[in-house]
């Protein structure tokens, strides 16, 4: 459905972020995308969406599918139009707007009303507490309230393919859990979902497939549960060394030692 | 009937009440200043442009009003049964489509190469903009001021008048303790069916979309949203709504020789208005429109001493403005942390 291939990106026609990625999501599939800060995440989720351009971004090598269809270079809007919907990281609501106007602003490809109507009634049955405060302004929404908000207006363009930029970020283990669950009830009504995290723990339970970035490059890609076996995926994304017990900073001097990966 | 008998009785001394005067003419200016800085607030809410040009498209917009109504009659001529009121409307609806069409074009050629400039920039180049158009207008208009063609003239409704008329049409030369021209009675009751109309368009998918543009571009742009488009549509509400400045201001009492070269200085004179009610609020707009248009006409019925001379009312607005900033910087409702010039 999704296919990335041998993406490069630039920023300011200078900083090489992406040198050459590779990612393929298949038709309902849960896909886990990890990495460290500045491994280019967020970037790779910018060239899938086509909001590069206001970050002064360029793709300069490699294309996107969808579908099929070449993608690269498509507004982004189009791009919402053929099935792609992202919940930005930071979750990003209209602070100023009610529930209802943020789940309408979602909305605002589909004409269609009635195609409306039973979106929102999705989105309510799926996030209760949110049928609760829809005339509430999203601004004061708690910060699992907006992360909700903000899956819920995007599916409200009733997507085929939903990617979420760290939806786990500062939310509480028990929101992180409620977000996972949210996660596969979504895959499970047939949407492919591409998911971006640092919590490689929550992603890779529940993904079909994970890759791992560093620094633009993708190191390591394979079934979820292997990652999770993997020595070095355990060290550095879970914390626990490789006799299982929990690894203190006291006795590794981390910084140290840069991993190689592909050494 | 004894309040006949009473002016009968006192027929000389019916005396124009100067308080009366002030609303009225309080009431027409704030409507005035309303539309302006309404026009004006639409276009910084969705663009974050400080659109200095917006009494150049108010003079162009006043022109066009008199071009299609008087001028070459468009639609008029071809509905010559048609009554004269529905003529003019006609012609000004075809003025304000072509005024948004200005405004859209405006944005396309000089505002969107500026997107993600300094604000301060932004607005420089609307100031360049004001004076290619004030040019160009001017020029259009020519010396002579073009009148509006409008059905409400210099008609009045009078109150308590001579004669023992109470009320009802009168004459300019009746005497009347209050008098309202239709065209006050135009004027504020367009500006409610605009804040009425723009409340509601706040809450349609094209409003809303506009709404979640103004607060994140990038999360709209997200969402699907075409922000270009967005952008253009705002720029067109906000010329047709300077237009419609444009066309009060053309009027009885304030011109009634229609649109000149003054006019767009006169709707430079709705900026106190605006920056009293805070750049970004709706409702800072009507409430700002109204109390610069009522401190001006208060200052100018109470206000004529002679060491101040009688000008003194054009200079209240800007003092109120002064005032008011000192004690809260960012408007009576404007949001805090807006960048400012």
């Amino acid at each position: 459905m999704l296919a990335v291939e041998n993406l490069e990106v630039v920023y300011n026609e200078v900083a090489l972020v992406l040198r050459g990625i590779s990612i393929e999501v298949s038709d309902g599939s849960i896909v886990a995308l990890l990495g460290a800060n500045g491994a280019g995440k967020t970037t790779t989720l910018r060239a899938i969406t086509g909001l590069l351009d206001i970050h002064a971004g360029d793709v300069t090598k490699g294309d996107i599918h969808f579908d099929g269809v070449d993608i690269t270079d498509e507004l982004p809007s189009k791009r919402v139009r053929r099935g792609i919907s992202q919940v930005m990281e930071g979750r990003r609501v209209f602070a100023e707007m009610t529930v209802d106007d943020n789940l309408k602003a979602g909305a605002y490809i589909n004409t269609n009303s009635a195609k409306v109507k039973a979106s929102y009634d999705r989105v309510m049955t799926m996030f209760p507490r949110l049928a609760d405060r829809k005339t509430a302004t999203a601004g004061y929404l708690s910060g699992g309230e907006q992360q909700m908000l903000a899956i819920g207006r995007a599916l409200m363009q009733d997507p085929k393919l939903l990617i979420l930029d760290e939806p786990s970020l500062g939310l509480a283990p028990l929101l992180v859990q409620e977000v996972r669950d949210v996660i596969v009830d979504i895959n499970s009504q047939g949407v492919s979902v591409l998911l971006i995290e640092q919590n490689a723990n929550m992603a890779l339970s529940i993904a079909h497939h994970g890759y791992i970035m560093e620094t633009g490059k993708m190191v390591m890609d394979g079934d979820p549960k292997k990652l999770l076996k993997d020595e070095d995926v355990k060290e550095f994304y879970l914390g626990v060394k490789a006799s299982g017990e929990q690894k203190s900073f006291r006795d590794v001097k981390h910084y140290k030692r840069r991993k190689r990966w592909l050494s | 009937m004894i309040p006949d008998l009473l002016i009968l009785a006192q027929e000389t001394t019916v005396e124009p009440s100067q308080l009366g005067f002030m609303v009225v003419n309080g009431l027409s200016l704030g409507a005035i200043y309303a539309v302006l800085a309404l026009g004006f607030v639409i276009i910084f809410k969705a663009t974050q442009v400080l659109n200095f040009a917006h009494g150049a498209l108010a003079a162009l917009g006043a022109f066009f009003i008199a071009y299609f109504a008087t001028i070459i009659n468009i639609p008029g001529r071809w509905m010559e049964g048609a009554p004269g009121w529905l003529q003019w409307s006609l012609s000004v609806v075809f003025a304000l489509l072509a005024s948004a069409a200005v405004g859209m074009l405006l944005e396309r050629i000089f505002l969107r190469p500026m997107l993600g400039e300094a604000l301060f920039a932004v607005a420089i180049v609307t100031l360049g903009i004001d004076i290619i158009i004030r040019t160009i207008t001017n020029d259009l208009i020519g010396l002579n001021s073009l009148p509006m063609g409008d059905p409400f003239g210099l008609s009045q409704i009078g109150f308590g008048c001579e004669a023992g008329r109470f009320l009802g049409s009168i004459d300019l030369t009746d005497v009347c303790t209050v008098r309202v021209p239709y065209t006050t009675v135009f004027q504020l009751s367009l500006t409610v069916v605009l804040v009425v109309g723009i409340a509601l368009f706040f809450r349609s998918r094209t409003g809303i979309a506009m709404r979640a543009t103004a607060w994140d571009q990038e999360t709209a742009r997200a969402q699907g949203i075409s922000v270009g488009r967005i952008f253009a549509l705002s720029w067109a509400i906000g010329a047709a709504m300077a237009a419609i400045g444009g066309l009060f201001i053309s009027m009885f009492p304030r011109r009634p020789g229609g649109v000149d070269t003054f006019t767009a200085f006169f709707a430079f004179r709705a900026f106190p208005a605006i920056i009293l009610g805070g750049l970004d609020s709706i409702l800072g707009a009507l409430v700002g429109g109204f109390a610069i248009g009522f401190a001006e006409s208060a200052a100018s019925s109470y206000l004529t001493f002679e060491f101040l001379g009688t000008g003194f009312g054009g200079v209240v607005p800007y003092l109120v403005m002064l005032l008011v900033l000192l004690i809260r910087p960012y408007g009576l409702f404007g949001t805090e942390e807006i960048r400012r010039v």
